[in-house]
């Protein structure tokens, strides 16, 4: 590097050189980036537009989008404080390797005494024994130390110049050129020629939602036409396809591949706990440049690499399972339950008593084990299948539901469970309908339109109210009682207790309330226990030693489901009768030519940043000249860094060579 | 040269042998032994491992040798360690029940008691640290590097055992305990405690024992927080995405540059400390035990450069098993960019302290930055963003 440049014209260049290699930019610029990218992990990257449009408003939307917040890391300002913080290592790597080079080529033989003498590290000696001999002990010596010595002799003075750990300065030249390496290999496996075509008008990304096969050919890429790219595609079982969908910003792109891929099966294998062990997808490849397809599993940490395309297990979901399900209507009676068949991702229309339904399948889980809360030890029960969906009404409101295709053992009982709830951010609340002794709804059912069934029940608190009620009572109480019965009947069946409460503010003035109250509900009590024994009955169960344990708590459990059947608020119950379970695969396809410059870059990186640390440039000088007939030694020394280390090693190598070439007076 | 003068002179100093040349029967033994572990472990388990997980074996090996060569109290502490994690294992005798019967495995060897006592170990530490600083008593700090050590064998011990256990849950439920939040904070614990004792012994000075235990008893806090409040202490098994070898060398390089630089901004601290106390003298000599500020330093900058290193190791390695696991060596995940942006702050840290000027109290300061932004990718970004990074949300 030449120190002084009197040309004039050559020194505003200078001036901007220094600046974009100097140790401040470099600090400012390695600060900025770091301040740079916290934006883009404090903003959730990459997210639809919609998603920011309604956290933000349209105002702040508009803004963070003109700035690039959605997507920081491609945006013009901080690719533009990459490339500066580019610019600033390579300026500093071009202005310092000339010197770092000489430093160590040069063993600076021919520097002077005086300079020696300025040196922190130093010492004086004379010895008895020749220039001849005391040369030759101290260059030995200093080779047993590692350095690398040179002699030269001039003004009747001897120099041994040596230098030892000079791949140091190697270690600034590699961990600077390797960031130079790694941001290039980034660069190349970057989206910048997408960009590029994108300005040119090459390509247009797509914002519709269509199917692949109508996506126009502006928004395609043929094979090759990027050198990379990464991005999706969800296949169901039995599906091959031969494109990927690669997001941009709120649309995407289709990149076509040179060949195909099909997916043959998708399985999860589970732990004991339930929680997943692995994802693996088996696929096939159809390559028209193979002689036959070959097939092979992807699996989560194992990719499979094809020709530069590599593929990942990134995701899962259903690929549409077929369901049979059973709607088993719960208001009303009378009504005949419907049998029919959808798919997971179907929307399908239905009418019941409280108008026109949309049922949308949202999702099917074959399995679902959770700990058992009934010991202690660590055990686990699966609760079998279930499948998610939304019931939306006319005005475009839904609710969503989880059911249980088996019923669920809970506190030793069998339960039908369904959840419910309004929006996606609160809990399922949970319907249990218990199951009787055939695992079925059937008992449930009969009683529940026995309670609906206003013929019978007429028929049946008459005579019940005839039964109970003292010999000699007049008809007219009789029809009295049991016209209450069926009210209550009637109120709880359709309303549960809410509503029996409700009739009875309504109609008792308040200071009769408490003690008709209990009344009221003695009487309901009864007349369901009632009820409930004609469905025993019609059901064939003797129970003239009075009722079993399973039969007792069949009516609690079943009172307490219609009670809770108003809150549930759909009007029938959808029983999953069997199902056809097919799952789809998310992979990610990617190809990034870089990656093996990046990873070159690191290694060197690595590598230069051990060299600086742990490898100092020392060098050590020893100027002898004759002294009479013995001869005089000045050693002097310096050292990169870790001056302690140094100064230790110096003071041995010197004490050493004392020791050595002044013997002869101490012994 | 004549003969003569040649019989003069004394023989080379043989101190300056090569390195193997000094290497005494016990350090041959101590490579022998791990050698021979190695080849215990492949005969045993060879048909469980891949490649890479043998190299891993194999590597570690190696790599403790020579850390037992450099490092000569490394080799006890690797002895007592193994020698306890073995008799662990033996008493469990492949039932895990006996982890609540059996009297040494209750209150000293089943992970659970072992880590809670270097938890204790810990805390004491700090203690016997500060109070040889303050009343000035070497026997005090001598407690205190004692206790270190020992909560330091207790931690690793805690971790062995616990590998063994998550198998005796189930042999496909088992995995190196270095895999969620509440193992890598024991992780992290025994690895700057036995870094800083490294320190202690290279500089021959105990007085900032107090410094750097108050970190890892701040670690230990967490921990019984975490295991109290949160079961975090329970084995779960691993999801798919950290079944893999790379995590055996990824999270544990992490680790070093995570003790090294919690060592650094609490060296910062001290220096802090030092020089305001020396200001506040105004040149009259001040009685410290601390170490010159110049000292202070000079160790801080070691650290930041050993962590500054493995931090670099650790984040290319990440970057290879991310290009393994989802698709692409850089994702601009979370926890990948605030490694970066760590990584930056202590580039900029070592450019920093390169310039002349721009030293003293603004490099201490900004080690202890450098600290909390370490601190908040180590479980900031868990705690309070979301990513592809699954372990330890809290
Ligand atoms: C991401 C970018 C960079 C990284 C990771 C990096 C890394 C390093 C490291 C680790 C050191 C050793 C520090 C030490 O010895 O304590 C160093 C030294 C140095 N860096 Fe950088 N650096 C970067 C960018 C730059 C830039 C832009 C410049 C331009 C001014 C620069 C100039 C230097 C110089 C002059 C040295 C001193 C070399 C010596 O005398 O041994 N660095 N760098």
């Amino acid at each position: 590097m030449s120190q002084t440049n009197p040309d004039r014209r050559h020194s505003r260049a200078r001036v901007v050189v220094e600046f974009l290699g100097s140790m401040n930019l470099a600090i400012t610029l390695l600060s900025a980036l770091a301040v740079a990218s916290v934006i883009g992990t404090v903003l959730q990257q990459n997210l639809p537009y919609n998603d920011y449009l309604i956290k933000f408003g349209p105002f702040w939307f508009e803004v963070f989008e003109r700035l690039g917040l959605y997507n920081v890391y491609a945006a013009l300002w901080f690719i533009a404080v990459l490339t500066f913080l580019l610019i600033s290592t390579g300026v500093c790597l071009w202005r310092h390797t000339p010197s770092m080079i000489r430093e160590m080529r040069r063993y600076r033989e021919n520097v002077e005494e005086r300079s020696l003498r300025h040196l922190h590290s130093r010492m004086e000696l004379t010895s008895p024994h020749g220039t001849t001999e005391t040369t030759t002990a101290a260059s030995e010596l200093l080779q047993r130390h590692g350095y690398r010595v040179r002699r030269r002799d001039a003004d009747g003075a001897t120099t041994l110049a040596s230098m030892a750990g000079r791949s140091n300065r190697l270690g600034y030249i590699f961990t600077h050129a390797a960031i130079i390496i790694i941001c290039i290999g980034g660069l190349i496996d970057g989206n910048l020629n997408l960009k590029l075509k994108e300005w040119r008008g090459e390509v247009v990304v797509e914002t519709r939602d269509m199917p692949a096969s109508q996506v126009p050919a502006e928004s395609r890429l043929p094979p090759g036409a990027t050198a990379s790219f990464r991005g999706n595609v969800t296949l169901p079982e039995g599906i091959t396809a031969d494109i990927v969908f690669l997001n941009v910003r709120d649309g995407y792109l289709v990149q076509e591949l040179p060949f195909a891929i099909e997916l043959v099966e998708f399985r999860i294998k589970y732990y004991d706990t339930g929680q997943p062990r692995s994802y693996e997808s088996d696929v096939i490849i159809h390559d028209p440049e193979l002689d036959e397809p070959f097939a092979t599993t992807i699996r989560v940490n194992h990719p499979l690499i094809h020709r530069g395309y590599a593929f990942y297990q990134a995701s899962f979901t259903d690929g549409g399972s077929d369901l049979r399900l059973r709607a088993v209507p719960l208001i009303g009676s009378g009504q005949e339950p419907l049998e029919f068949e959808a798919k997971v991702g179907d929307r399908v229309p239905l009418t019941t008593h409280e108008g026109r339904l949309h049922l949308e399948v949202t999702e099917f889980e074959p399995i679902n084990v959770f700990p058992d809360d009934e010991t202690t030890e660590r055990r686990f029960i699966n609760f079998g299948p279930s499948y998610t969906f939304r019931l939306r009404d006319a005005a475009g409101n839904a609710r969503e539901y989880i059911n249980y295709m088996l019923p669920v053992r809970q506190e030793a009982r069998l339960f039908f469970l369904s959840g419910v709830r309004e929006t996606p951010n609160e809990p399922f609340r949970y319907l249990h309908i218990p199951a009787d002794r055939q695992h079925s709804l059937n008992r449930f059912l009969a009683f529940r339109d026995l309670l609906l069934d206003q013929e019978r029940v007429t028929d049946l608190t008459v005579d019940f109210a005839a039964r109970s009620l003292n010999e000699g009572t007049a008809p007219e109480s009789i029809a009295d009682v049991a016209l209450t019965m069926r009210r209550l009947v009637n109120l709880f069946g359709t309303g549960g207790f809410d509503a029996v409460i409700g009739h009875i503010n309504e109609t008792i003035p308040e200071e009769r309330r408490a003690e008709l109250s209990t009344a009221f509900f003695r009487v309901l009590e009864s007349t369901l226990q009632m009820l409930y024994l004609e469905v025993l009955r019609e059901e064939g169960v003797d129970f003239s030693n009075g009722l079993e344990d399973h039969d007792a708590e069949f009516f609690e459990d079943a009172v307490n489901a219609i009670a809770s059947l108003p809150a549930y608020g759909a009007p029938f119950f959808l029983q999953l009768l069997d199902f056809d379970h097919r799952q789809a695969s998310g992979l990610m396809i990617t190809r990034s030519p870089g990656t093996s410059t990046v990873y070159f870059g690191s290694v060197l990186l690595m590598i230069g940043i051990f060299l600086m640390f742990y490898v100092a440039h020392r060098r050590i000088w020893v100027r002898i000249t004759p002294n009479g007939s013995g001869s005089t030694l000045l050693i002097a020394g310096s050292g990169s860094r870790h001056r302690h280390e140094f100064e230790k090693e110096f003071n041995r190598i010197a004490g050493l060579l004392q020791r050595r070439v002044a013997a002869p007076e101490r012994v | 040269m004549s003969a003569g003068s040649e019989a003069e002179m004394p023989p080379l100093d043989d101190d300056y042998r090569p390195f193997y040349r000094k290497l005494t029967p016990f350090d041959w033994g101590w490579a022998a032994a791990l050698m021979v572990g190695a080849f215990i472990t492949y005969f045993y388990f060879s048909s469980l491992m891949d490649i890479y997980e043998l190299s891993i074996l194999f590597g570690t090996a190696v790599g403790l040798i020579v850390l037992g060569w450099y490092w000569k109290p490394f080799r006890l502490f690797m002895i007592v360690v193994t020698a306890l994690t073995l008799a662990g294992i033996a008493l469990y005798d492949g039932d895990l029940a006996r982890g609540q019967t059996n009297f040494f495995l209750n209150y000293l060897l089943a992970s659970q008691s072992a880590i809670l006592w270097m938890c204790t170990l810990y805390v004491l530490a700090t203690l016997a640290y500060w109070a040889g600083l303050i009343a000035r008593s070497p026997f005090a700090a001598q407690v205190g590097t004692a206790t270190t050590w020992a909560g330091s064998v207790m931690g690793t011990v805690g971790l062995g055992v616990r590998w063994r256990e998550s198998y005796l849950l189930g042999p496909e439920i088992g995995y190196i305990p270095i895999s969620n939040l509440y193992e890598v904070f024991i992780q992290f614990a025994v690895i700057t405690a036995l870094l800083y004792l490294y320190y202690e012994q290279r500089y021959r000075s105990r007085a900032m024992g107090g410094f750097v235990l108050t970190v890892i008893t701040a670690a230990v806090i967490f921990l019984l927080w975490y295991t109290f409040g949160r079961q975090g202490h329970e084995i779960q098994p691993l999801v798919p995405a950290l079944q893999s070898w790379w995590m055996k060398v990824h999270v544990p390089t992490n680790f070093v540059a995570y003790g090294a630089w919690s060592i650094a901004a609490m060296l910062a601290v001290a220096w802090l400390v030092r020089d305001r106390i020396e200001r506040k003298a105004d040149g009259a000599p001040v009685e410290l035990r601390l170490p010159s500020l110049e000292v202070l330093d000079d160790i801080m900058y070691k650290a930041i450069a050993l962590g500054f290193l493995f931090f670099t190791i650790a984040t290319v390695l990440g970057a290879m098993w991310a290009a393994e696991a989802w698709g692409g060596y850089w994702s601009w995940d979370p926890k990948e960019t605030w490694s970066l942006i760590t990584w930056l702050c202590y580039a900029a840290w070592l450019h920093v302290r390169l310039t002349k000027g721009l030293r003293g109290p603004i490099l201490a300061w900004w080690a202890i930055a450098g600290f909390f932004i370490t601190l908040f990718t180590f479980v900031g970004v868990n705690m309070f963003l979301s990513g592809l990074h699954s372990y330890g949300t809290l």
